[in-house]
């Protein structure tokens, strides 16, 4: 498989993951359920909610993938969205209770929350961290991120749950979108418009430097399949990522904050963080 | 002084204050209603070393402390109880070059695992609780409460920093949420998402006044009683403005017992 990952759809995505022929799409766009909201806001909904819930099999393990379309309204969660990714990891959680080992898989492709839903799309992410938090007690839960998009937002915070994370050296990973941080602390702060510089903090690169995520593949559909299924061979991690604070806390509190950071600067911490 | 000191200081005046890793974190061991609890609060802190958090924040320090001071109350089948007074996550260039995705989802994993482990989680919503910051303060609570007051916020942004990002105005978000519950910033909206477990009412909610503790420990009691037992979230898809959640995760389990 040579195809680049990062240019396919969400649907194309979730089907490239899956052990071939094995493919089921759940809540498909002919189910036709669409955000309650976004209508009444002037903006045309889509039948899938941008997520792309499909169940099948990885190396003939059962596994859903939920998959986020970056194309429908910058790959934001609303209210439909956020419930199918939720809902279908409650339902991996039951099956796992009931002796079906069942492994779950996020392809995140997201600006975190759908502001036409605010408060709606911020719920839904709760219930997200929630189902991956019980989850990952059972089986991995990995997270994938390619690009374009990038994972921001509550999503990231989501992300940072996984049990393990792929990136790719095009994907961004980041809490609060480049342009939020421009407008709320300045351009001196952060300057949305230098693209190399958000990629040398956020890039895939970047983050596996800083032992933020596991791996950093190629861009193609082989590169990153081959690490998904590394990953989900080797079972649950042994701690947590989300469980470090003896290791993160010591290092955060020593800092010398005088000077602003740079990318070479935050490796060196999180390298020592790691050690 | 905030509004979250205020209600920290009032709700563990016979309670003992703990040591906490960062200035930034209040923690308090007692009681609540005869049971174990432990109460928890962000709060401003001028002398932050991270200069973007000095407001209240949730940001690295805050993330990995409350996840710290969550998981050591864990030990015992203690109840957490978050006051929730925070403006937004910190932004800066620091924040995300060492990872505050990764703090907050430090806070956030601490509060389910606690939840999910049986430990009763209440949320005392008592001013703003914003984004990210309230989705690793607050929102993993079996049950939310919060003061019935203008003052008391949930949104997904604030307002001015909505605005900017969706090239609207402040009135045209405003004249939007009126018809449009989820984008409210008020607790009525927010309430009929099913999202909220009570309002209470208070004289006070700058500063509660001896009534307005009595009435809030009553419910935060009511609330732990209920919590007893129960791990889950489902019962916040009981909202009149939220059945396409319920509607989703129904058909999605119809769905999912088809094969094999």
């Amino acid at each position: 498989m040579s195809h680049n990952f990062a240019d396919a759809s969400a649907r194309q995505r979730a089907k490239l993951l899956l052990d071939d022929g094995s493919f089921r799409e759940l809540l498909g766009p002919f189910d036709r359920l669409t955000s309650p909201w976004l209508e009444r806001q002037g903006i045309v909904p889509q039948f899938d909610d941008g997520v792309v819930i499909a169940k099948g099999r990885i190396d003939g393990q059962s596994a859903v993938v939920a998959a986020i379309e970056g194309g429908f309204q910058g790959g934001s969660l609303g209210e439909v969205a956020g419930a199918k990714i939720a809902g279908a990891l409650e339902l991996a959680l039951e099956d796992n209770q009931k002796g079906i080992p069942t492994a779950a898989v996020l392809v995140l492709e997201t600006g975190g929350v759908r502001l036409q839903e605010a408060n709606l799309g911020l719920a839904a992410i709760a219930e997200i961290q929630s189902a991956i938090v019980a989850l990952r007690a059972h089986q991995p839960v990995i997270g994938i991120i390619t690009g374009p998009v990038g994972c921001f937002g509550g999503m990231s915070i989501a992300a940072g749950l996984c049990s393990y994370l792929i990136m790719t050296r095009e994907g961004r990973l980041g809490l609060n979108g480049p342009l939020v941080i421009e407008q709320e602390a300045g351009i001196g702060e952060y300057n949305a418009a230098d693209r190399p510089f958000i990629w040398s903090l956020s890039g895939g690169e970047q983050r596996l430097a800083g032992g933020l995520v596991d791996a950093c593949t190629g861009e193609s559909t082989g590169s990153v399949a081959s690490a998904l299924r590394y990953y989900l061979k080797k079972g649950l991690p042994k701690v947590q990522r989300s469980d470090a604070f003896d290791r993160f806390l010591p290092a955060l509190l020593e800092l010398d904050n005088s000077q602003q950071l740079d990318a070479a600067g935050a490796r060196a911490i999180l390298k020592g963080v790691q050690a | 002084m905030s509004r979250g000191q205020h209600w920290f200081d009032a709700l563990t005046q016979n309670m003992q204050q703990k040591p906490s890793p960062v200035p930034s974190v209040c923690v308090a061991d007692g009681e609540l209603a005869g049971r174990p609890c432990r109460v928890i609060l962000v709060r401003p802190d001028a002398a932050n070393p991270f200069p973007r958090a000095r407001s209240g924040e949730v940001g690295l320090l805050e993330g990995w402390a409350l996840a710290k001071v969550v998981q050591e109350a864990t030990g015992d089948k203690r109840t957490l109880l978050a006051i929730v007074d925070v403006p937004s996550q910190a932004y800066g260039r620091r924040e995300e070059a060492l990872g505050i995705h990764q703090a907050l989802a430090a806070a956030a994993g601490a509060y389910a695992k606690a939840r999910q482990a049986g430990h009763p989680v209440l949320a005392l919503l008592v001013g703003k609780a914003m984004s990210g910051a309230f989705l690793a303060h607050g929102y993993q609570a079996n049950a939310i409460l919060a003061l019935d007051d203008a003052g008391v916020m949930v949104h997904a942004m604030g307002k001015a920093a909505a605005a900017r990002v969706t090239q609207r105005s402040e009135e045209d978000l405003d004249r939007l949420a009126a018809s449009i519950p989820p984008m409210a910033y008020d607790l009525k909206n927010y309430a009929s998402l099913g999202l909220l477990s009570g309002r209470i009412e208070v004289s006070s909610a700058e500063a509660p006044t001896g009534s307005d503790l009595e009435k809030v420990n009553a419910a935060l009691a009511a609330a732990q009683q209920q919590a007893l037992g129960s791990t889950s979230l489902a019962h916040r898809l009981d909202g009149e403005n939220r059945q396409a959640s319920k509607k989703v995760r129904q058909l999605l389990r119809q769905q999912w017992a088809l094969e094999s």
